[in-house]
């Protein structure tokens, strides 16, 4: 077996979880006074995390316990992620609605106040630069992205700024930067019971009554925050913006407001934060998704509304709403395999000519259902779920079949 | 009854001890790659060091190979994938693959609960018993570790 020092043992995982289109910035460093860190950094070096980079920021893979039990714990208690290499922005002025939309596919119009809809920023050939989650936050809208394609998304709008101002001449619009909050997930069955309890019996708020998707300020144990209930690991969950100067201070609240501890909420990794996503068929920017890839493709339909449909009007619109119509010629599948786990970049063969039809985008071995779970792009004609699959796993065939998505039921939000 | 409270007590102990005579006796012996053999006559078990598998994380997999098969030193055996990647399992000496550790199927943690004793990979008959005398000793092979 080959054991390289541990840090090439954390890249060959992460290389699986770095941004393909993004290799400039991931992972070219070893020195890590040169990483940027997060505002609890030093909090996950005493929980124990293991430190990697992932993106130019030192991050934790995962803690003590290792990545299978903090899945695990995500699942039936609570977890607690630190998402702050995400970047937040706002855009503010009259005329933020009529701009965003001339950038995502969402129906930003028809998002209400208070409510927060997934999106994605195309490109003009139809491909996908990011996703992002939108909040109208009422006098602006308040959007995240990911931290690999951060740098890209700000030029990306500023420079689409610029032209839309000399076009239009709407003027009335601008980005801001923010740059000193912080962002902390927690997330699992047990997390709304728990943050309740943190805001105390005289806060107005009443989590059983809050959507998924929608965002309200909280003042949890004293600390300000914008909390929005959404996640990325399929289950009920929230993502609270707060101030970094307060960020640690929360974190230690949240990670130490429950006894017996091992019911509440524990510190979860990059490393189970992608298992729990692709169990939960998320995707991931870079590896199922990415600059060469439409919405439709992706089987990311769902994300244009009708108005949008009908009036098009964001980059690739020509491309991408005939796609809707006339269907596209590859789609991105999950794939259950009986065998081994299908890493990343696994061939899908024809199984006759064994020809290369079709690769892995991302692939893990589920830590709920001990399935080999997969993300994949096939051909269209081989899309339909039931369709059996042939696999290249270090040159051995092996057999899969085309799967509904999600692999394990989401938990999310229900009123 | 008695007796037989005394016999398990005694078997107990017996079988701690040769865990014990294994893990650190001379008939064990490791490479520079993190495998570990033991020698039982002609017959060595093959699995992969505790530093190796604290290193790995989880182990979610094992691909084994069957019995029958032949192997030469140093050729790819088994793989054993982790949450984080797979690895490959060199084979420490040349031989003809005795035995599997089927539980490795269902429960590919016990490398992890125990790399030295129930994590146990294959077991191989061996062609030539002067290859295992070339391999690590235990001193040489935690240097090797350490400066990991």
């Amino acid at each position: 077996m080959m054991l390289s020092k541990s840090n090439s043992v954390n890249k060959l995982f992460l290389k699986y979880l770095q941004t393909k289109a993004n290799n400039k910035c991931c992972f070219t460093s070893t020195n890590t006074d040169s990483l940027k860190k997060t505002s609890l950094n030093q909090l996950h070096k005493d929980l124990g995390g293991k430190m990697v980079e992932f993106c130019g920021w030192e991050m934790p893979v995962m803690y003590k316990t290792g990545v299978l039990k903090e899945h695990l714990h995500c699942r039936t208690n609570s977890s607690l992620f630190d998402v702050s290499h995400m970047a937040q922005l706002k855009i503010h002025g009259k005329d933020r609605i009529k701009f965003f939309e001339s950038l995502v596919v969402a129906d930003l119009e028809a998002l209400p106040k208070g409510s927060s809809k997934l999106s994605v920023f195309t490109n003009d050939k139809g491909g996908i630069i990011d996703d992002t989650m939108i909040t109208n936050q009422g006098d602006c809208l308040y959007v995240v992205v990911n931290a690999g394609c951060a740098e890209k998304d700000i030029a990306h709008i500023q420079s689409k700024l610029k032209q839309f101002k000399e076009k239009s001449g709407a003027s009335d619009v601008h980005m801001e930067i923010l740059g000193e909050q912080s962002l902390i997930a927690i997330q699992g069955p047990k997390t709304e019971e728990i943050l309740q309890k943190l805001l105390g019996k005289s806060s107005s708020v009443d989590l059983g009554k809050m959507e998924f998707m929608t965002q309200l300020p909280m003042n949890i144990s004293g600390i300000p925050c914008i909390v929005t209930r959404c996640g990325y690991t399929g289950e009920d969950g929230f993502e609270i913006s707060v101030h970094s100067n307060q960020a640690q201070k929360l974190a230690e609240i949240l990670l130490s407001c429950t006894t017996p501890k091992e019911q509440g909420i524990l510190p979860a990794g990059l490393g189970a934060r992608d298992s729990l996503r692709l169990e939960a068929g998320l995707c991931l920017y870079g590896h199922d998704l990415n600059e060469d890839i439409t919405p439709i493709e992706g089987t990311l339909a769902w994300l244009i509304g009708k108005r949008r449909r009908e009036q098009g009007g964001f980059p690739g619109a020509n491309i991408i709403l005939p796609q809707i119509k006339d269907g596209v010629s590859k789609k991105r599948v999950g794939v259950l395999i009986q065998g081994p786990p299908a890493r990343e970049g696994t061939q899908i063969i024809d199984p006759i000519t064994k020809q290369p039809i079709g690769n892995v985008t991302s692939g893990t071995l589920s830590p709920m259902t001990k399935d080999s779970i997969s993300m994949a792009y096939v051909p269209t004609s081989l899309s339909k779920v039931g369709t059996p699959l042939t696999l290249l796993i270090r040159d051995k065939e092996v057999q899969g079949t085309v799967t509904k998505m999600p692999f394990v039921a989401t938990n999310y939000k229900k009123i | 009854m008695l007796s037989r409270t005394i016999l398990r007590s005694i078997n107990q102990s017996r079988s701690l001890y040769s865990i014990r005579c294994y893990s650190t006796g001379s008939n064990i012996r490791f490479t520079k790659e993190h495998e570990w053999i033991r020698l039982d006559q002609d017959v060595g078990t093959v699995g992969i060091t505790d530093h190796a598998q604290k290193e790995l994380g989880d182990i979610v997999y094992v691909d084994l190979p069957k019995v029958g098969a032949t192997f030469k030193k140093s050729s790819a055996v088994a793989t054993v994938e982790s949450t984080k990647a797979a690895s490959d399992i060199y084979s420490p000496v040349s031989g003809i693959i005795v035995d599997v550790n089927k539980d490795l199927e269902s429960a590919p943690e016990l490398i992890n609960e125990g790399p030295l004793d129930k994590g146990w990979i294959f077991k191989l008959k061996l062609t030539d018993k002067s290859e295992f005398d070339t391999l690590l000793s235990k001193a040489d092979y935690d240097k090797i570790a350490e400066n990991h």
